[in-house]
């Protein structure tokens, strides 16, 4: 006898490496029935780098310019982690100001990454004036950066000891106008975004992963607030956020839906802790001295845009590190990607992918 | 400094791991370092904003015991080590067989330390 189930034919369908909506390659290969997806396996490595083994063959000051260049959307937050974890290696003391100087631009960092994933969300699923308009805002943000830390991308601001910039009372004003301007259009774009029945109609209940899931497949960042799991490492009040005070963006239905409302209302909180920062920031020096070389074993871990990054040092005295680990936010959420996707649409799989804004780039440093 | 680390043995690491499941704590990723003749494997836990690590030092060529049956999501980091480091595994839940980063004809566990070049590096001798 033939049953139904004997008789489904499985289909295996490469995703990526190179899609239209992937700006970097990333490979899924999908085993679909029908249009369903039942399985999912990745491959990566098509950018492979081996940042964490020429960070063993540069010294510890040069590393803060290479770890940096892991990642061109969250380079100052992965020079943070770094230089925090030397700092209490070294036994360091960095100067408030400094402190608050790294939530500015850490936040500047997270405001442009999310506009950034916005952007390419609402192309994934053609909204293409969304797109145009999301991207024109988040030009405004790399503006701020440019005009605070010298460049779009930014670059050797973050230093071991505390920063290599300090702010006029200018630019501070300078960058007070420009989040009024950058609210100004997230009125105009944001309720599109939320109420939208065919931005919804993609969304809701689309790519769902439970609290539970996400806690034992290890998702962070995002990913795991949207699915109820109150976790930001910005609690633990690492730089300033423990004076300024901060409370973690959840939701609770753990589709791409929820994970797209965390990340609008993170783009409030951050407007928000930048001005906090900017109207308390202490008149201190920006930076101590550093002398000597590191010693010992550290974990220092930060939030990212996409999430927790951890950073394992080893240390031997010497200016060079015996270890560099680096383990990036989307590494973490590639376990929960692939449980978000059996049972859904092939035509939905772009938009799920999307939906954990995955950054190659950090995930094959 | 790293607080909060046990030391484990491969006849207990899974024993050590499976404890931890159940009390609520989040399996953050694994880290290799090559100490010579020897290689040490931390496995680095997050519970409620608090670390804990296992460290397991073996030899190099030893087989270590997946934990992929108990955390499912450290299939995926087992499988970066058997790449880059050459660490075998037991048990491991999804085995790419040491082609999940690297390609047919890339060099063999990119990752353990090789010695004179790094030397030179660190030297000045040789521009990295």
């Amino acid at each position: 006898m033939t049953t139904a189930a004997t008789t489904t034919r499985r289909t295996l369908i490469p995703f990526g490496p190179q899609h239209p909506v992937l700006p970097e390659p990333l490979h899924l290969r999908l085993v679909l029935e029908d249009e369903k997806v039942v399985e999912a396996l990745p491959a990566v490595g098509y950018i492979h780098r081996g940042i964490e083994k020429l960070a063993e063959l540069k010294d510890f000051q040069q590393n803060v310019f290479l770890l940096e260049h892991i990642c061109g959307i969250c380079s100052f937050i992965h020079s943070l982690a770094y230089c925090q974890g030397i700092e209490e290696l070294m036994q360091l003391e960095v100067p408030p100001r400094a402190k608050y100087l790294r939530v500015v631009w850490s936040e500047l960092n997270r405001l442009h990454s999310h506009l950034l994933w916005l952007g390419l969300l609402a192309d994934s699923f053609g909204f293409e004036s969304l797109f145009m308009q999301v991207w024109k805002t988040r030009e405004k943000v790399l503006d701020l950066e440019e005009a605070t830390a010298g460049a779009r991308i930014m670059l050797s601001t973050c230093a071991i000891g505390g920063v290599r910039r300090d702010l006029t009372d200018e630019q501070i004003a300078q960058v007070l106008r420009g989040l009024d301007a950058i609210e100004r259009d997230f009125e105009s774009f944001i309720p599109a975004v939320i109420t939208d029945t065919t931005v919804k109609h993609r969304l809701v209940g689309v790519g769902v992963i439970t609290q539970q899931q996400a806690h034992e497949l290890g998702a962070v960042g995002p990913v795991a607030r949207a699915s109820g799991i109150a976790r930001d490492l910005r609690v633990t009040g690492y730089a300033a956020y423990g004076d300024l005070g901060v409370n973690p963006v959840i939701e609770t239905d753990g589709d791409c839906y929820a994970r797209t409302l965390v990340r609008v209302r993170e783009l409030h909180q951050s407007l928000l802790l930048i001005r906090k920062a900017l109207k308390r920031i202490p008149a201190t020096p920006i930076a101590v001295p550093v002398k000597g070389n590191p010693t010992g074993e550290v974990v220092s871990r930060v939030e990212q845009p996409r999430g927790e990054v951890l950073y394992y040092l080893k240390a031997n005295g010497t200016k060079f590190l015996e270890r560099v680990r680096v383990r990036t936010p989307t590494f973490a959420n590639i376990p929960a990607l692939l449980a978000m996707l059996p049972g859904n649409e092939l035509a939905d799989v772009p938009v799920i992918t999307l939906a954990i804004d995955p950054c190659v780039s950090c995930t094959e440093r | 400094m790293l607080h909060n680390v046990t030391d484990v043995t491969v006849a207990t690491l899974l024993d050590a791991v499976a404890a931890r499941f159940p009390q609520g704590s989040r399996l953050i990723t694994l880290t290799c370092v090559d100490c010579g003749d020897d290689v040490e494997v931390l496995y680095h836990f997050d519970r409620n904003y608090e670390l804990s690590h296992l460290r397991l030092r073996v030899a190099k060529g030893t087989v270590v015991p997946s934990i992929s049956g108990i955390y499912s999501c450290a299939v995926i980091v087992e499988n970066e080590l058997k790449d880059l480091f050459g660490l075998a595994f037991d048990g491991l839940a999804l085995d790419y067989e040491g082609r999940f980063i690297l390609a047919e004809g890339a060099p063999v566990a990119p990752m353990l330390r090789t010695a004179p070049a790094q030397a030179a590096a660190r030297n000045g001798e040789l521009k990295m």
